[in-house]
C-alpha cells in the first residue's frame, strides 16, 4: 500500500512516511495509547510495503522493544526505526518473476505444478517453516481439489491480482 | 571436475540450499500477502464501526433537535401547540382493565386456512419447540397468538425481581448469549448446537433481541415462549434496544408493522410495556453478574434491585420533574445564556459540527464496535409538555419585551407545575427519579475501556466508559467474581478485558456483513469457569477462504464508505479546493487523506484505505473533481436524480424516516396532511429553507399523489427532495410551484 513514489523532496518524504506509519500503527492501537501488541508488528511492517523474512522481523522487533520487553511496542520507538526502513527502501517486495523461479526450483522436472504433499513438505520443513494454520490457509486457496496440486503460475497470477 | 561423491555432495548440498532458499522466499512472500489481508480486515472493521458510530451521533443530533424544539419553539397557533403535544406525548400506560382491552386477542379470529403454529396456554415445552421449528420453516405466528403470548409474558415478567438470581445447583450448566438483533438463524443455530432449553439446560439471553435483523418478532416469540415454559431456567435481561423509541429508528417497529398490518399497533403497544418489565440483570451463584451494557463508578446494585423498573419506559434523555415554577424559569434562563454549552448543530450559524469533547477523542478511545444505538426521544407527560411549551412562549415574550426596553411584567407567579404527588393525585409518580434513571442507563449503555477511571459518554447522553479499577471496585464491593456483558460487536464473538474480569459476549454472527464476525455464547458450570463456543451461522462463509471472506466484507464496507463520501460531496469539494490554492484541479494524496477526515470525522486510517478508494495515480496527485464525479456516477446508477439532491437525501434519509415514524404515532404508515405541514415547518426551519405557510399547504396537497388526504413515507421523502430542488435552483423564498422543475417533479409519482 505504501508504494507511492515521493518526488517532492526528502523532508516532505519523511513527513509523508510518518503519516503513513502512524495510520498503519493506529489500526492496531486498540487502547488508543500509542502502543500495539508486539505480535502485530509484523503485520504493520508488511502492510507498509516491506517484505522482511521472519528472522529479519525478529531483529526488527528487538530494535523497537523496550529494554525489559513488555509485550507492547510503543509508537515513539517504532516510528524512527520504520521511517529509516522506508527511506532506505529495505525489505523490498519480491518481484513476480523471482517468485516464479522459486517455485520452479521446487519443481525441477518442470511439471508446472507441485503436489499438495510436496508443497506441505517444503513449506513446513524448509526455509522458515509455516505453522499449521498458515499451511492450511495456503492450501485452501492454492490447491486445486481435483488434481490435488497447485499450478503455481496461475496461483501467483491470482494472488497478484488480488493484491491490487 | 571433482571426484564423484564430493561433487554429488556438493550438488546435493547446493540443491538443498536452493530448495531451502526457494521455500524461504515463498514463505516470505506469502506472509507479506497475509499481513496485508489482515490489515485490510482490520480496516474494514474500523469502517463499519465508525459508520455505525457516526450513525449514532446522527441519532443524538436528531434527538437534540427535538429537545431543542420542545425547549425553545414558540408555536404560532394552538394547532401547532397541539401538534407538538401529540408528537412528543406518550400515551399513558393503560392500567389494568385498559390494558386488558389493548391485549384483547380473544376477539381476533384465526382463519381456518391458517397453517402456521398454534399456541394454547398454559404453554407446554412442545409448543415452544414447535414454534422454533415453524419459524425455521419461515412460517409466521398469527397476531392472535402473538398478543396472547405477549399478554402471558407480561404477567410473568411482572413477578420477577429486577435482578434475577440463578443457581448452578438446579441446572448444572448455564449458557449465556449476547445480542441477537433479529438474527433468527443464529438463535436456531445456538439451540441446535447447544441444545434446547430444559430444566437441565439453563439459558440467559442478555438483551438486544431486536432491531437491525429481519426476524426480531420471531426471536421474541421463541424467547418468551421458553421463558413461560421454563420460568426457573430461562432468563432474559433487558438491553438498550428493548425500547420502543430506539425501535423506531432501528427497524423493529418497521418489521412489526410490515408483518402484522392489521394488528401491529396493538402488538407494539403491549410490547412497549413488556420491554419495561424485563429484568435488568441476572446474578449467577451470587458470583457472576450478567447485564447488557456495563457498570459505572456509581452503580448501586441495591438501588437497582429496589427501584420500580417499569417506570423506565425508555432510556431517554431525562428531565427532572420541576419542583416549582420559579426554579424552572431560572433553569431555563440559564440554559439559554449558557456560554459553555456548544451551540446546537442545527442552528443556522453553526453549520459545522460542534467541537465537543465527544468527537474524535472518544471515537479513538473506543474502537470497540457498538452494536446499539443511543437514548433518544423525549416522551413526556402531555401536561408537562404543554406547560413547557407555554413557558417557552412566555419566556420568548419576555425577551422580546426586554429587547424593546419594556418592563418585564411577570406579575403573578405561574401556578407552579405540580409536584409529582399533587399532579397525579393519589397515584404513584409515573417517572423515575434522576438517580434511578441514571442507574438503569448506566447498566444498559456503558462500555468497558482500557484506561482507568470512569468517563461519562456525552454522545449518548447516558452510560459511561468504565475502566478496570471501576470493575475491580464493583466486584469487591459485592463479592463477585466477574461480569458478563454484551452490547458491543466483537470479531471473534467474544472478548475478555480488565484482566479477564469482564467478558463481552455477542451472539449475532455476520453482524455487519456475511463473514464480518463470529458469534459466540458462553457456558458456565458449577465452577463458574467460562467456556466459550464460537460460530458463524452462514454456510457460505465456511466454504470461502479467508481471502474471499475478507474481500466480501471489505467490498461491503467500502460500498458503505463510498456512499458516505458521496453524501458529503459538496463539503469535500470545498475542502479539496482549500488544498488547491493554485486551482490546478489537483491535490496530493496526502491532502486528500486530510481533507476527507476533516469532512467525515470518522477517524479512519485513510492512507491505508486509499488504494481502494482512489485509483492509483503514478505521480501522487489526484484530480479531485473527476474523483467526485466517479463517486456520483456509482451512486447515480441507481436513480435518475440530480446528484446534489441525492446527496442531501442520502445524508438525511434515516433522519427523515425516523421523523416520519415519530410523527406517525399510530404506526399507520401514513401521516395526515396537517401533520406533514407542521413537521415540514419545523424541519425546514432547521434546514434554513424559507417557505411560506401557503406554499407548504400547496406542497402538501400536491405531494398527496393519490389524493386521499394522507401521505406515506415515500411521498414524504419525495417531498423533501422537491423542495430542496426548488431551493437549489435559487428560488429560496419563492413558492415552489412557480418553478418548472417542481411541476416535473410532481408529475413523476413513480420515482421513489
Amino acid at each position: 500500500m505504501a508504494d507511492d513514489k515521493e518526488r517532492e523532496g526528502p523532508d516532505i518524504t519523511v513527513a509523508e512516511f510518518h503519516k503513513k506509519i502512524k495510520d498503519a500503527f493506529e489500526v492496531f492501537d486498540h487502547e488508543a495509547n500509542n502502543t500495539v501488541d508486539v505480535r502485530e508488528i509484523g503485520t504493520i511492517i508488511r502492510s507498509l510495503g516491506c517484505c522482511p523474512s521472519e528472522g529479519e522481523l525478529h531483529d526488527l522487533i528487538a530494535e523497537v522493544e523496550e529494554e525489559e520487553p513488555t509485550g507492547y511496542i510503543r509508537f515513539e520507538k517504532f516510528l524512527p526505526v520504520m521511517t529509516e526502513i522506508l527511506l532506505e527502501r529495505r525489505y523490498r517486495p519480491i518481484p513476480e518473476d523471482i517468485l516464479l523461479r522459486a517455485f520452479e526450483v521446487l519443481d525441477p522436472s518442470k511439471r508446472g505444478f507441485l503436489l499438495k504433499e510436496e508443497l506441505i513438505k517444503y513449506m513446513t520443513e524448509e526455509g522458515e517453516p509455516f505453522s499449521q494454520e498458515e499451511m492450511e490457509e495456503m492450501l485452501s486457496a492454492a490447491i486445486d481439489p481435483e488434481s490435488n496440486s497447485v499450478h503455481y503460475k496461475d496461483y501467483i497470477a491470482m494472488m497478484v491480482i488480488d493484491e491490487s | 571436475m571433482g571426484s564423484g561423491t564430493s561433487t554429488q555432495h556438493h550438488f546435493a548440498f547446493q540443491n538443498a540450499e536452493k530448495a531451502f532458499k526457494a521455500a524461504a522466499l515463498i514463505q516470505r512472500w506469502y506472509r507479506r500477502y497475509m499481513a496485508r489481508l489482515e490489515m485490510r480486515r482490520h480496516c474494514t472493521w474500523r469502517i463499519f464501526q465508525s459508520i455505525e458510530y457516526a450513525g449514532q451521533q446522527d441519532q443524538v443530533k436528531l434527538h437534540d433537535f427535538f429537545s431543542y424544539l420542545v425547549d425553545h419553539f414558540t408555536p404560532n397557533s394552538n394547532h401547532e401547540r397541539d401538534f407538538l403535544d401529540r408528537m412528543f406525548t406518550e400515551d399513558r400506560f393503560p392500567q389494568g382493565s385498559e390494558m386488558e382491552k389493548f391485549g384483547d386477542y380473544e376477539s381476533i379470529e384465526v382463519p381456518d386456512n391458517y397453517t402456521g403454529p398454534r399456541l394454547s396456554f398454559p404453554l407446554l415445552p412442545d409448543h415452544a419447540t414447535a414454534l422454533v421449528e415453524a419459524f425455521r420453516l419461515k412460517q409466521q405466528l398469527h397476531a392472535r397468538y402473538v398478543l396472547n403470548l405477549l399478554h402471558e409474558t407480561r404477567k410473568h415478567l411482572i413477578q420477577l425481581p429486577n435482578i434475577n438470581r440463578v443457581s448452578t445447583c438446579y441446572s448444572e450448566e448455564i449458557t449465556v448469549c449476547g445480542d441477537l438483533h433479529g438474527q433468527l438463524d443464529d438463535l436456531i443455530f445456538i439451540f441446535h448446537k447447544n441444545g434446547l432449553p430444559s430444566p437441565e439446560r439453563a439459558y440467559v439471553f442478555n438483551g438486544d433481541f431486536v432491531d437491525r435483523g429481519k426476524d426480531s418478532v420471531e426471536i421474541l416469540m421463541v424467547l418468551f415462549a421458553f421463558m413461560l415454559v421454563y420460568p426457573k431456567e430461562f432468563h432474559l435481561n433487558r438491553g438498550n434496544h428493548e425500547d420502543h423509541l430506539v425501535n423506531l429508528r432501528y427497524g423493529f417497529t418497521k418489521e412489526v408493522m410490515h408483518k402484522y398490518k392489521t394488528h401491529g399497533k396493538k402488538i407494539l403497544k403491549i410490547l412497549k410495556d413488556v420491554f419495561c418489565w424485563l429484568p435488568l440483570a441476572t446474578l449467577v451463584d451470587e458470583k457472576v453478574l450478567i447485564l447488557h451494557g456495563g457498570v459505572s463508578d456509581m452503580t448501586d446494585l441495591e438501588l437497582l434491585a429496589k427501584l420500580d423498573r417499569h417506570k423506565i419506559v425508555s432510556t431517554m434523555r431525562h428531565k427532572t420533574r420541576k419542583e416549582n415554577g420559579k426554579q424552572v424559569k431560572k433553569e431555563e434562563a440559564n440554559q439559554k445564556s449558557s456560554a459553555g454549552r456548544p451551540t446546537p448543530w442545527f442552528l443556522p450559524q453553526s453549520r459545522s459540527l460542534p467541537a465537543s469533547p465527544l468527537r474524535l477523542g472518544s471515537l479513538q478511545a473506543h474502537r470497540a464496535g457498538r452494536s446499539s444505538s443511543i437514548p433518544c426521544g423525549a416522551a413526556r407527560d402531555a401536561k408537562e409538555l404543554a406547560r413547557q411549551v407555554r413557558r417557552s412562549v412566555d419566556l420568548e415574550l419576555d425577551r422580546c419585551r426586554q429587547q424593546a426596553g419594556l418592563p418585564v411584567s411577570r406579575g403573578e407567579e405561574e401556578a407552579s407545575p405540580c409536584t409529582p404527588e399533587a399532579d397525579s393525585g393519589a397515584e404513584e409518580p409515573l417517572e423515575p427519579t434522576q438517580e434511578e434513571w441514571r442507574q438503569v442507563v448506566d447498566i444498559l449503555w456503558s462500555d468497558p475501556m482500557a484506561q482507568e477511571g470512569c468517563k461519562a459518554n456525552t454522545v449518548r447522553g447516558g452510560g459511561c466508559y468504565f475502566g478496570p479499577n471501576v470493575t475491580e471496585r464493583l466486584l469487591q464491593k459485592y463479592n463477585l467474581q466477574f461480569l458478563i456483558r454484551s452490547h458491543e460487536c466483537k470479531p471473534e464473538g467474544y472478548e475478555f478485558c480488565h484482566s479477564r474480569k469482564v467478558l463481552t459476549i455477542f451472539s449475532a454472527s455476520n453482524y455487519y456483513e456475511v463473514g464480518s464476525n463470529r458469534g459466540a455464547y458462553v457456558k458456565l458450570g458449577p465452577a463458574l469457569t467460562p467456556y466459550i463456543v464460537q460460530y458463524q451461522a452462514n454456510k457460505v462463509t465456511h466454504m470461502l477462504t479467508m481471502r474471499q471472506r475478507i474481500s466480501r466484507v471489505e467490498e461491503s464496507a467500502l460500498r458503505a464508505l463510498r456512499e458516505k463520501l458521496f453524501a458529503h460531496s459538496s463539503d469535500l469539494l470545498g475542502e479539496f479546493k482549500k488544498h488547491d490554492a493554485d486551482k490546478t484541479g489537483l491535490i496530493t494524496l496526502s491532502d486528500w487523506a486530510e481533507a476527507v477526515e476533516s469532512v467525515l470525522h470518522l477517524g479512519l486510517p485513510w492512507r491505508m484505505l486509499r488504494p481502494q478508494l482512489v485509483n492509483s495515480s503514478t505521480d501522487n496527485t489526484l484530480e479531485y473533481k473527476s474523483w467526485l464525479e466517479d463517486l456520483a456516477k456509482e451512486q447515480l446508477n441507481r436513480e435518475n436524480i440530480q446528484s446534489s439532491l441525492l446527496e442531501t437525501l442520502y445524508r438525511n434519509r434515516s433522519n427523515l424516516e425516523t421523523i416520519f415514524r415519530i410523527i406517525d404515532s399510530d404506526h399507520s404508515g401514513f401521516i395526515s396532511l396537517d401533520e406533514f405541514r407542521h413537521t415540514w415547518k419545523l424541519f425546514s426551519s432547521h434546514m434554513n429553507i424559507n417557505i411560506t405557510d401557503d406554499c407548504i399547504c400547496d406542497l402538501a396537497r400536491s405531494i398527496d399523489f393519490n389524493k386521499d388526504g394522507h401521505i406515506d413515507i415515500n411521498e414524504f421523502l419525495e417531498a423533501f427532495r422537491l423542495v430542496e430542488q426548488s431551493c437549489s435552483e435559487g428560488n429560496a423564498s419563492d413558492c415552489p410551484q412557480t418553478t418548472n422543475t417542481n411541476d416535473n417533479g410532481c408529475s413523476k409519482p413513480g420515482t421513489h
